[in-house]
């Protein structure tokens, strides 16, 4: 298993090497000059020029793309060309908002998902089956934003329970942090609930018609039991692989529900850096969600040995 | 068997209780004393750039009077007022001597010199078009004592007070010297000025977050605020800006007493506020801003001046500013470069030619001009919702006046980029492009960009060469009297109108709106922080 993580982190050497040089000649061929967005309307060519001479700007691609990958390697990831601020710490001032509301998020999608696709797949074809169904079809097909407005309507200003926006570190105070995180991170998880109810519950139909679940029954456990202990085991593999992928996508950006709750999150950093052609903060999140994929790809495969023994690397 | 356990008390015990719980009260109003007073407020963009010299960027601009103080100001009735410096001309009109006022420090404790002053006018002008046209006519500008800065000019040149005390892009921030000596295409390392408020690098989220302090040892001026002169006597502890992208967030942040103020209400949004008696719904600045269009000078078909009018004859400032704006209350159509409500905004010259809609006159002049259907490649921005439906409305009034339009949608980066460019249009250059200027910046023919008519090298996006109307923006600068500047003024207008410099299409007005617990807002062309005070 240790030579296989230790394969599988080699591997991904090229595959952030091929990133960071896509990143870099797309960013730099594609129209914009963060000069500009600098100066403002009224600086005149020649102070665009100096401007673009003092951010390296006017060197030859190979040249800048080479001296930022000699810098990444010494773990430097620039300075913002707009705001003049470390990269690292513009994205350390925004990895808790973000790490909070996808993990909350992945909470809730797999506390109230799994149990609903596996009750739907339990009750395959019944009024529960078709509720669940249907409730999904709703998650999928509605806005997030949508779903954002509504919560925030009802629980922040009728009711007047939770906060309307922001964002509290769980340092001030676990009330504080989970009175500003349940709306986003039910926001955030509805299209996810959806979703991995119905891989949950397709992949447990494939599970429910085997031998040894019929086996299982035969001997007399539980229903619980039967479904829990033995088919949602057998069923685990895709529906890992979703939620995965998922925790991966809040991560890289949500900017919709960040910006419904007035999250500063990764999502707003990279909208807000793409709009500015900030390029050191564009390429250094376009890297660092390159990584994370790798990562939770890895972690992910090295799960499925968890949940199925007869995997084994 | 079930057990029982009893507390017995004793006195010393009850005491003890006692004195604890009164003590922790005493705490709790001793911190709630200790708590700093703050105004939390959503402004009309976040703050990533924040040295005001560097870039003309508003929000960077409105983060410049929070930390850096002015020589002088400017106050409502347009008139330059002392700030940091009082001043005296000399009889010759060539000398002009400021005096800094007592009590003058630097947020890191140094005093304030001339010195600082002097380092701090030149990379202003450096970077201000305004002050480089002052600069061509400075002798010399030096220290000539701790408190005394000295600015000769080689020749007239009478607007110096009002360049020095003009509120927008660019204010002629102060800074240390050391600061100051930074060049004007970088920015300064620090935010160290002399303003009433301290900016708090520990806490500054570029983008998101920025946060400011009262400044304890700011002396403020003794009269009472207008605009950007007067006395700056802060009343609350901290402000606080907070970037919100959605607006409806916004507003939801306001009802709900998380926010106290916004600095720009969205039009359609603003009703939802209207029904709240918790919230002040007002337009702080009452001369706004001007939309306007510009056409490509170097290449067909707008090369041509008849080709030109016809252009601006076609469009209709009513229709423009129903499709920008929507609610009449806060426009209005004019023709003039200056605002339609400062002292040199008229009508001169509109009778003839104003944007009216008039597609009769303009398929005549287009006719006359032997137009042969070259297209007009028009800039359309779709994520900036100030500028994007501008080149809507306008296409469609020229092609109804018989004009090729040729749209081309894309972000603002991309706009602003493509229109630096003096390529052909068909080789990624453009024809006509829209934008907004806070009336501040087009003012007076000083000021404003869209008529500096240098052509190539020196113009504005647009690139116009006229030397008559270059000779008669120097004879303003040289005027001595406000006649004789109003004079000239309206002869610019009327000349610029009929060359179609650019198309004015009407004054707006934004709105703001805050928290009936903040009082003495202070109205103006810049949104600023001093004087307010906050109930709990």
């Amino acid at each position: 298993m240790f030579a296989y993580f230790i394969r599988r982190i080699l591997a991904s050497i090229p595959v952030m090497l091929v990133v960071a040089l896509f990143v870099f000649l797309l960013l730099r061929l594609s129209p914009g000059d963060p000069a500009a967005i600098i100066a403002g309307d009224m600086a005149s060519p020649a102070q665009l020029a100096n401007i673009r001479a003092a951010l390296g700007l006017d060197q030859p691609l190979h040249i800048q793309f080479f001296v930022w990958l000699g810098e990444l390697v010494r773990g430097n990831f620039g300075t913002s060309l707009i705001s003049q601020t470390p990269v690292l710490t513009m994205i350390g001032q925004r990895l808790e908002p973000t790490v909070s509301l996808a993990v909350v998020a992945i909470l809730f999608t797999v506390v109230i998902s799994v149990p609903l696709g596996v009750i739907a797949a339990w009750r395959h074809g019944r009024f529960l089956d078709n509720l669940v169904m249907s409730a999904s079809v709703v998650g999928f097909s509605v806005p997030v934003f949508v779903i954002g407005y509504l919560l925030i309507q009802l629980f922040a200003l009728e009711l007047g329970w939770l906060p309307v926006q922001g964002f509290r570190s769980l340092s001030e105070g676990i009330a504080p942090f989970a009175s500003r995180i349940v709306l986003p991170a039910l926001t955030l998880s509805s299209i996810y609930i959806a979703l991995i109810t119905r891989m949950t519950r397709a992949s447990m139909l494939e599970v429910l018609d085997e031998d040894y679940i019929r086996t299982a029954r035969a001997k007399g456990l539980a229903e619980r039991a039967v479904l829990f202990r033995h088919a949602l085991r057998n069923a685990a593999v895709p529906i890992l692989t979703v939620i995965g992928t998922g925790f991966a996508l809040m991560i890289s950006g949500v900017v919709v529900t960040e910006s419904v709750f007035n999250i500063p999150g990764l999502g707003r950093l990279i909208v807000d850096a793409v709009l500015a052609r900030d390029y050191p903060v564009i390429q250094a999140l376009i890297l660092l969600t390159a990584g994370l994929y790798v990562i939770i790809n890895l972690l992910i495969d090295l799960s499925y040995a968890i949940t199925d023994p007869r995997i084994r690397y | 068997m079930q057990s029982t356990v009893v507390i017995k008390s004793s006195p010393g015990m009850v005491r003890s209780l006692l004195s604890a719980t009164l003590l922790s009260f005493g705490a709790m109003s001793f911190v709630a004393e200790t708590q700093a007073q703050t105004v939390n407020a959503v402004m009309h963009s976040g703050v990533r750039i924040i040295d005001p010299i560097l870039t003309t960027a508003h929000i960077t601009r409105n983060h410049g009077y929070m930390v850096f103080d002015t020589l002088l100001g400017m106050n409502e009735e347009f008139q330059p007022q002392p700030q940091m410096a009082d001043w005296e001309i000399s009889d010759d009109g060539l000398v002009y001597t400021f005096t800094l006022r007592d009590g003058l420090t630097w947020h890191d404790g140094e005093a304030v010199t001339a010195a600082d002053c002097v380092a701090s006018l030149e990379r202003w002008a450096k970077r201000d078009s305004g002050g480089l046209m002052l600069m061509n006519h400075v002798e010399s500008l030096e220290a000539s004592d701790e408190r005394t800065i000295t600015l000769t000019l080689s020749s007239p040149f009478s607007y110096v007070l009002e360049l020095l005390a003009k509120p927008s892009s660019v204010p002629a921030f102060m800074m240390p010297e050391r600061l100051a000596s930074t060049s004007p295409e970088e920015a300064i390392p620090e935010q160290i000025g002399s303003g009433p408020f301290r900016f708090m690098a520990d806490e500054f989220q570029p983008g998101n977050r920025v946060v400011y302090t009262k400044f304890e040892e700011y002396v403020p001026r003794d009269e009472p605020p207008s605009w950007t002169a007067g006395g700056k006597v802060v009343n609350v502890d901290r402000v606080e800006w907070i970037t919100m992208p959605d607006q409806q967030t916004a507003i939801n942040a306001l009802g709900s007493g998380d926010i106290d103020f916004i600095e720009q209400v969205p039009l359609d949004l603003a009703p939802l506020l209207e029904t709240n008696d918790d919230l002040i719904l007002e337009t702080l600045s009452e001369m706004g801003s001007q939309t306007m269009g510009r056409m490509n000078f170097l290449y067909p078909p707008f090369d041509d001046v008849r080709i030109r009018q016809a252009a601006m004859l076609a469009m209709n400032q009513e229709d423009v500013l129903a499709a920008l704006v929507g609610n009449a209350d806060y426009y209005e159509a004019c023709g003039s470069f200056f605002g339609c409500t400062t002292p040199l905004g008229s009508d001169a010259g509109t009778d003839t030619w104003m944007a009216t809609g008039d597609l009769d006159r303009a398929r005549e002049l287009l006719e006359e001009a032997g137009y042969d259907g070259t297209p007009v490649v028009m800039l359309q921005p779709t994520d900036v919702a100030t500028v994007s439906p501008q080149p809507v409305v306008a296409a469609q009034a020229l092609r109804q006046a018989g004009f090729n339009v040729e749209m081309q949608p894309m972000d603002w980066q991309t706009l602003v980029t493509r229109r630096a460019s003096q390529n052909d249009p068909a080789d990624g250059g453009w024809n006509m492009f829209f934008t907004n200027w806070i009336i501040p910046e087009v003012w007076n023919p000083i000021v404003n960009p869209m008529l500096n008519a240098q052509g190539r090298e020196g113009s504005f996006f647009g690139w116009p060469k006229d030397e008559e109307l270059e000779a008669m923006r120097l004879d303003f600068a040289m005027a001595e009297s406000d006649e004789e500047r109003e004079r000239i003024a309206e002869a610019i207008q009327v000349h610029a109108l009929e060359q179609v410099i650019y198309v004015p299409l009407g004054d707006y007005r934004s709105v703001s709106s805050w928290s009936n617990q903040l009082d003495g807002v202070l109205k103006g062309p810049v949104p600023v922080f001093w004087n307010l005070t906050k109930s709990e």
